[in-house]
Order: C-alpha cells, then structure tokens, then sequence
C-alpha cells in the first residue's frame, strides 16, 4: 500500500496515494483539466501539448508531468491559468491548418472536442498558413500533416509486433512533422492501424476508407460534454440599453451565403425577429447602401479581394457592433484553403492548366471593373475591429438567434454544447 | 575494456549510443546520408528507417542530400550580419558558384548558413570541412576559394582562431593562469568525498552554463544515489550566440577541464566521464583529444587512478552534430544516446535517471576548470576573489560593436559599465546579456553588478557567459526579429508554446517592421511572450522570449516610434498596406 498523502487543488483538501500522476488525481475529483498527449500510465509522461498547464506550489506547469507530493498546492481554475490552457489550444488552431467542415475527423477529434469544452470561438492569434504536404503514400494511412500537434502519442504507441516505431518525428523547429514508414506501417493489422487512427488526437492519420464509419452528428464529441456544469454559467455578451426597434445590417464577403441561410433557419422565430428589428444594408432586403446608422452589422466571409476590404471598413463605420458570423468570416474558414498556396499558382491552376479549359483561349481575369484579389484571403478581425464571434460552418440557427438577442437585448442564454460548433 | 584512443563507445554503452558518430562519419565522408545508408542503418541498429531518418533530419550539419566536396558553412549570427555577412554571402555565392543552401553545379562546394559558431569575437566566420575560417572580406574569401580550386586542403589553410584573452583580474586569474597538471588530483584524493562535496559547497560555485544551480548539490544528490553504473558529463555544446568561453578554455587549459570530470567522478561514484563537444569545434578535438591520451599515459585516466586503488575513470569525447538545443542537459543526454535532441520532461532529474537512465552530473566546461582550479590552488584564493556571496571569477565572451572583442575573465561584482569601457565599446545603447536568451539592458543600468546574486539583489545581473554590445544605429526590431527566428528554427519542435510561440512573434514583430503595428499589437507580444514563458517545456521556450519582454519595458519609447502613426487611424480600422495585399494580383494586367 503506497503511502497517501495531502494535496490541495483550488483550495479542496485531498488524499491521494504519493507519487501519482496529478492529472489523474485531479481528474478522479471530479476537477477538469483539459489535455490531449496525457494517456494513462505513461512513463515518463510526454508532456509534449502543455494544455493541461495548472499552477504547482505557485509555479506555472503541465499537471502530467507532476507527481503527487505531500502539502502539494494546485490550482486550476484561477482566471489565468484557464486563458493560458486556452491560448496554447488556440495556438494549435492558428499553426495548423484546421479545416474542421472538411475533415473526416470531426466530431471525433479531441482538439476540437477541447476547443469547445473551452468555449473557444476564435483565436487571438493570426493564423499562420504553413504550406504542409500531405503524404498518400503509405498504402493504407494518408498523414494529413496540415492537422497535427505534435502531440508524440503515435510515436510512442504506434509499434510493429516486432517492436519497430511507426511513426517518428522529423525535422525541428517551425518545420517539425511526424513522418511515417511506410515498410512497417505495412505490417499493422488492420486492427492496429485503426487504432493509431484512433489514438490521434486528431484527424492527421486517417485510415483509408474506416473514417466515416460513423456519420457526423453521432459521432464521439458531437452530442455531450465532459464537463458536468457546460453551459451552466449564463452568457450575457453585453450590457445595459432599452428595449427598441434596433436597426440591423448584414453582408458575405468572401463565403458561400450558408451563414445567411442558416440565419433563415431562425423558423416562425423570423415572425418575432419582423417585429424587433429591421434590416437595412442587407442581401436579404438588397438594399444596396446604408440609409442610416445600424445598432449591429453581421459579417459573413473573410476577406478575398479589395471589395471585401472597401464593404468591411463601412461596416465598421456605420455600425456600432460588429459581429463575424461563421468560420470564414473568423479566420478564412475553406476560402482560406489557398492561403498556403501562392496566388500566381492558384490562379494559373484555375484559369490555365485546369482539364476543362481550352488553353489558347484561357486568360486570367483582369479588368478594373473587377475587385482584385488579395495575396491570400484575410480575417475579418485582421481588417477592422470585430466586438464578437460566432462560430460554425454554418453556426446554428439557434444559436445564432441567442447570441443576436443576447446583445440587442441583453437577454442572457446559455450556450448549448449541441449548438457549439465548428462545422 | 575500453581502449582509449581507439574505442569510441565504453563497454557499459549500448550500440544505440554510436548513432550520431556513424551518422557523422557517413556525412563527412560521403558528403550526405543516402537512402541506402538509412535502410542498412536501420537494418545494424534493428530500428526502423523513420527513426534514423528522424535523427538525421534533426542536426543541421547532417544532410538528406548531397553537400559538395566541400561543405561551407557560413555564420549567419548577428554579430556576424553586424561585421559584413552579406558581403562575404556574396562573395562565397560568386566564387563558388553556389546559391546560399544549395551545392554548386559542379559538386565541388555546399554553402549553407549556420548559426553562431563561436567565433563572435572574429566574425564574419565560417566553418569549411569544419576548419574554421575567420575575420573574413570578399577579398579574403575569393584567395581561400581558389586556392581550395587549386587543391588546397582547407585543414591547411585555415586560421586557428586566437584566443583574444583580453582582461584577467588583477588579483589573479582562475582560469587562464598556469595550472600544475596532477596537483588538484593529488590535493582532491587526500580528501573522502564528502570533504570534497564542503569544499565546494563553502566555495559556492554555481553551474557556469547559465542556470547557476549550486555545483555541490547536484554532485552530492549524484552521490547519494545507489548505482553500479554513473557518469559525469561535460557540456560543451555551448551554443548560445555570442558565447565562446569554452572554446577558449578547452584551447587553453584542457587539463583543467580534464581534472575537473576526474575529480567529479572521485566524489560521485562515476567511472566513466563523456564531453560533449559541439559539432561546430570539431576542429579542437584533436587537441582536446591528444590531452586526454596524455592523461592516459601519465595514469591519471584509466584504471587505478594516480595509484588510488580501486579508482577507475575513462574519458571520451561525443562530437554534437549541429543543434543549439542540445546545450539543455537532458536534451544533451538524449542527443549521446543516439536519439533526435529532445528536452525531456523534470518527471526524473538527471541525478536520479540521466544517460542511458543512470544517475549522471552534467557540468559546464567553466565549472570543472573551476573545480579543478579549486583543489589546486586551495579554497582560500579563490574565494579571496569576487564579492560576498559571490566568490571567484566568471569568464564573459564579449563581442559585437566595441573595438577589443574577446575574453573577459572578471571578478564577480564588476560593474557592466567597467566592461563597456575595458572593452572599449564607444556608443553602445542595446547589451544583450547571456545572448538572446538572457536580459537586455540599457545604458540606464549601466552601473549593475555582474553577479550571482540576481535573485536575492535583483539589482545585479547574472551572466552565463556572453556579453553582446549593440550601437545606438542598429535597428532594436531587426535585432529582436533575428532572435526570435533563432529560436523558430531552434525549438526541438514538441511543445506547442515554443514552436507556435517563436513563429507567431516573429509574426508580429514582421507588423512592427513593416509600420503597420498598433499598441495593441505591442500588448499581443508581451501577453503571447508570457504565455510562452509559463508553459513551455524545456529552457528554450521559457526564456526565449526575455529579451522581447524586456526590450518592450526598457526601450518603450522605441517601440513606439515604430507604431502606425495614430493620426493615420480611424476608429475600429486595423493597418493595412492594400498594395502590398494586391500585389501579386497585379502582375496579371495585361
């Protein structure tokens, strides 16, 4: 029997037997400390994500590196540390190149499923686009490199019968990827390979044809928490005004209309909505020009071309509060897919060397009548001030819905995690 | 048994240990690591080809691809940038025919930039084959090229660096006076282990790499520990730029560093002693190496140590293969065990579990020759040197804008105004203090106090050996910008604050260089640095971003210089250069 010692995590007295391993101490009492290397009985721990950063005996540190020690003092869900675990998801978000709508993993994926226990809904840092290759040649695995974390789980876990590493780090820095072999990854069962599918804690190793095994909607982290108390907390986004017809405005930059659409969503909803409030500048009315000042501007789409920019900065001027509606409008979302790729190439692809043009004919489009594209496309918030984000591809109409009123209104609501979602 | 000079593995070693002495070996002769010698080393180590591979990719001096014949390698450090890098680039590019990280039609020359080489005090510097090249001009450049055209061997006609010792203390010099080789020994044997454990712990010395962790602690919990098996490791991989202390010290008192690990392994326990050596010295192993034989001759190496029965201790060098992050010990420790330089976690102390998991010291070179100097010249002379609570002296690599760059060994308690002057620096306004990793300062501080004491004082500074002078003319963004690319390319690359974190400041301080940051963007750096500082795994990450945080406090008025002109800005409108964004678009008008 291994002696039991006492700790303290946010100022609860525990007992735990020395010498564990924090994370899971604190986890047995029911504190939540989001991670994503940690994995039970690891050893050394690998330490390698940082997410689940707590403060130890007053410094700043992962709780899976920690050993349970006598008088030993935790905390965790001070207002720091819980931005610090959030800022390091975040960054994991704007290094990579996440795009949930069209990965197989979703709903499956840890990241994502952490992102939104956090409640997330944009990162404060600008997303980095490193151009990443995706490797197809393994005959079963395709390593989308665009989604890993680094995390070392499938370095560690992934082993041939005969003991041979899988998977293994390449490179360092900035240009550290996991690389594969192909020779043993050959020699996995089937079973074995979908679990190394499984054990990321992403969507960078994929199994041909076993990932949409489940369709999305059901999947792991589609439908509850982990967290007893989600969406306990009311959200109230802004406060102090007087009920009255406020005045609203809405636009899509560079997206596809499905944030407007899943607007409409709002059902009978829209009945009320006719009475509280009305639209000016607006595609759903194709009122063209602002006729006054708006209470709320809705923005849908990042920014691809000199247009976005001009509509987006009025916007700014003529409304008090600025909302991103949806992916694309936050970070880029799947517009932003060619911001790794330089635009002469994207372009040439496009309007040269595509199968279905004729190539004496083909030219690429340039005339002043037209918006000229940018570099790469922008975020909203990398162009003007955004006040909030709504998250989603498309967000739901409910949701959406809250979060108007909320701050039109003031009315508070809860975030529903059903409703929280990044596709 | 372990034949010194041929053996390059002790018997106790596993063939896991030799992974990088072959894969160097493979490099420097054959110029690449093929794909065929991937396979058949994964095939002789039984491991798979993704893991050699891993290793491979790791070390910057070891190549997928062909180099050339001769291999380049040019400092790309600030110093360097500061003393005419661009011009000695260009000269290379012309006289080999080679662009800057690419091997020249012909396959005679690779060039390729590295950072700091430890060479700052006679910068620009570059390392041909790894024979070091100084001081150099266009002119001195087209003179060595040709001649390796005409067949000169870069092993005959490189410049040994000087060791530039430019200031010992009056009261005598710890470091750099004569050392009577064999006497520390002598005086050391006389005393039990724990005698020798008080002597240091009364002569407070502190490890010299930069961490400053009592000597005696780490040499006493090593001690303690109850194993068959332990070894004393000299880091030697000092690869903070602008540091070259212990290229100095291993080129001038080897010896002292020698009796240092031997007394070392007297007191813990340990038999076996490793330096490891960065990739970058190559050039002064032979040195190092024909000491050590000497050591062995005179029976103070080997088995019976100085005729004290039962003593054995043998020594042997690692060679690094080009990574700064192999200098964080337990990195270190991963790196001789033939694996890819990644940080462990504290989860085990390299005292309780350090190479190949035995309970292993891991020492700076300039605090075994302090030992040895110790017990050779007594307690008393030492500690008669510096000030209270921090007795002896600290040697100080300085270099950048002053006009006698080199060696300072200073007494404890100088002030950095003295340095300034003894190293006549005319107009400086940005210092850097242990390089990038460590503190800045400005001259409004001046009359701090280089010290140990930091910690306790708060007013002095601490110094892990590299003091980097910078001109009021030189731009504070570009140098802060260099730094954190540094650290982009450096981070082992395995925890998220330290490879997402160099990469989104260097980001941002792109904004600040191109005009277009606001201060908001100055209160991003700061938060996103701190976030950087709490969470990272290893050193690296937690004090890469220092110098960021500290140049924002200590040269506000800089910074703000530099932000986009308020005037210029309307409520809610971020800066934003539209010609820059449609530029590319731009090139498809008719």
């Amino acid at each position: 029997m291994a002696k039991m010692v006492n700790i303290e995590i946010d100022g609860l007295p525990i007992q735990a037997e020395e010498g564990r391993n924090l994370i899971q101490v604190a986890k047995e009492n029911g504190f939540f400390i989001p991670s994503l290397c940690y994995y039970e009985n690891m050893d050394p721990p690998l330490g390698t994500c940082r997410t689940c950063t707590c403060r130890i005996n007053g410094k700043p540190g992962p709780a899976c590196t920690e050993k349970v020690r006598e008088g030993m003092q935790v905390e965790v869900n001070k207002a720091d540390l819980v931005d610090m675990r959030k800022s390091i998801i975040e960054m994991m978000f704007s290094e990579g190149n996440h795009f949930c709508p069209s990965c197989e993993k979703s709903g499956n994926c840890d990241l994502q499923h952490i992102a939104y226990e956090l409640e997330i809904s944009h990162t404060r840092f600008p997303h980095l686009f490193k151009d990443r290759l995706i490797d197809y040649n393994s005959k079963r695995m395709v390593m989308e490199h665009n989604r890993c974390i680094k995390c070392r789980r499938c370095v560690e876990e992934v082993l041939t019968d005969d003991g041979k590493r899988v998977f293994m780090y390449m490179n360092r820095g900035n240009e550290t990827f996991v690389g594969i072999d192909y020779e043993q990854e050959a020699k996995l069962s089937e079973e074995q390979a979908i679990n190394a599918m499984n054990i990321c804690p992403t969507g960078t190793i994929i199994v041909k044809g076993k990932s949409f095994s489940k369709p999305f909607g059901q999947r792991a982290f589609d439908l509850s928490s982990s967290q007893k108390n989600y969406g306990k907390k009311p959200v109230k986004l802004s406060r102090g005004a007087v009920m009255e017809k406020k005045i609203v405005a809405t636009a899509s930059l560079a997206g596809c209309f499905g944030c407007h659409m899943s607007l409409l969503d709002v059902d009978t909803d829209l009945l009320d909505l006719i009475e509280l409030v009305e639209f000016n500048k607006s595609p759903l009315t194709d009122i063209k020009k602002f006729a006054h000042r708006c209470h709320i501007g809705i923005i849908e789409g990042g920014c691809c071309n000199d247009e976005n920019i001009e509509v987006l900065r009025e916007f700014r001027e003529k409304c008090d509060i600025l909302v991103s509606l949806g992916e694309c409008s936050i970070w880029g979302g799947l517009p932003a897919m060619r911001n790794t790729v330089p635009l002469g190439e994207c372009l040439e692809e496009a309007y040269l060397n595509s199968f279905s043009n004729d190539a004496a004919k083909s030219t690429i489009p340039y005339h002043e009548d037209i918006p000229k594209l940018l570099n790469r496309v922008y975020a909203c918030s990398e162009i003007v001030k955004i006040d909030y984000f709504i998250p989603g591809c498309p967000p739901s109409a409910g949701h959406i819905w809250k979060a108007i009123k909320n701050l039109l209104w003031h009315e508070e609501y809860s975030i529903l995690y059903s409703e929280f979602k990044y596709d | 048994m372990y034949q010194p000079g041929t053996d390059r593995l002790f018997e106790v070693e596993p063939l896991s240990s030799y992974l990088l002495n072959e894969l160097r070996d493979i490099q420097m002769s054959e110029g690449y690591i093929s794909d065929e010698k991937i396979s058949s080393l994964a095939h002789k180590y039984d491991i798979s080809k993704v893991e050699v591979e891993g290793v491979v990719t790791f070390y910057h001096f070891l190549h997928r691809k062909p180099t050339g014949r001769h291999v380049v390698y040019l400092n790309n450090s600030l110093t360097s940038v500061i003393k005419g890098y661009e011009r000695v680039k260009e000269s290379f590019e012309r006289e080999t025919g080679a662009l800057m990280g690419s091997v020249d039609r012909t396959g005679t020359f690779g060039l390729f930039s590295t950072p700091c080489i430890g060479l700052s005090d006679q910068e620009p510097a570059a390392l041909i084959d790894f024979y070091p090249f100084i001081n150099l001009n266009a002119i001195k450049v087209k003179d060595i090229i040709n001649s390796i055209k005409q067949g000169a061997s870069p092993a005959d006609i490189c410049d040994y660096p000087a060791d530039n010792i430019r200031y010992t203390p009056i009261s005598g010099s710890v470091f750099f006076s004569d050392f009577k080789e064999g006497l520390s020994l002598e005086n050391a044997f006389r005393l039990s282990p724990e005698e020798i454990i008080e002597e240091l712990k009364k002569s407070q010395l502190a490890g010299r790499g930069g961490a400053f962790f009592p000597t005696w602690m780490k040499w006493d919990a090593t001690r303690k520990q109850e194993s068959r098996l332990k070894f004393i490791i000299c880091n030697a991989d000092e690869g903070e730029p602008g540091t070259f202390k212990d290229r100095v010290l291993i080129n001038s008192q080897a010896a002292m560093l020698i009796e240092g690990m031997i007394i070392g392994g007297n007191t813990a326990g340990a038999s076996y002693g490793i330096i490891y050596l960065r990739g970058e010295y190559l050039w002064l192993e032979e040195k190092l190496n024909t000491k050590i034989q000497e050591y062995y001759q005179k029976g103070l190496l080997g088995k019976n140590i100085g005729g004290k029965a039962g003593f054995d201790f043998d020594l042997r060098i690692q060679m690094g293969a080009g990574a700064y992050v192999c200098g964080e010990e337990t990195a270190l420790l991963e790196s001789m065990e033939g694996k890819r330089g990644e940080p462990r976690t504290k989860w085990y102390l390299p005292v309780e579990k350090g190479y190949l998991q035995m309970p292993t010291i891991i020492n700076n070179v300039e605090t075994f020759c302090a030992v040895a100097r110790i017990f050779e010249q007594g307690l008393e002379s030492y500690c008669e040197k510096g000030i209270p609570g921090s007795p002896g002296t600290k040697i100080i690599s300085v270099s950048g804008d002053c006009s006698l760059p080199g060696i300072y060994e200073i007494e404890w308690g100088m002030t950095v105004a003295e340095l300034l002057e003894l190293c006549e620096a005319n107009n400086p306004y940005f210092i850097q203090v242990s390089g990038p990793s460590g503190e800045c300062i400005s001259m409004k501080e001046k009359y701090r106090r280089i010290s140990m004491l930091d910690l306790l004082a708060r007013k002095d500074i601490r110094c892990g050996g590299a003091l980097t002078v910078y001109n009021s003319d030189r731009d504070l963004i570009m140098i802060l910008s260099k730094y954190a690319e540094f650290f982009k390319h450096e981070s082992c690359g395995i925890c998220t604050p330290c490879r997402a974190g160099n990469y989104l400041i260097e980001r941002k301080l792109d904004k600040l260089k191109n005009g277009l940051a606001s201060g908001e963007d100055l209160e991003d750096i700061k938060s996103w640095a701190n976030i950087m500082k709490a969470s990272s795994r290893c050193g690296l990450g937690k004090t890469a971003p220092n110098s960021m945080i500290m140049a924002m406090e200590k040269f506000a008025d800089y910074f703000y210089k530099r932000l986009y002109p308020t005037d210029n800005q309307h409520e809610g409108i971020v800066a934003f250069d539209m010609e820059a964004a449609i530029a590319d678009y731009e090139k498809y008008k008719n």
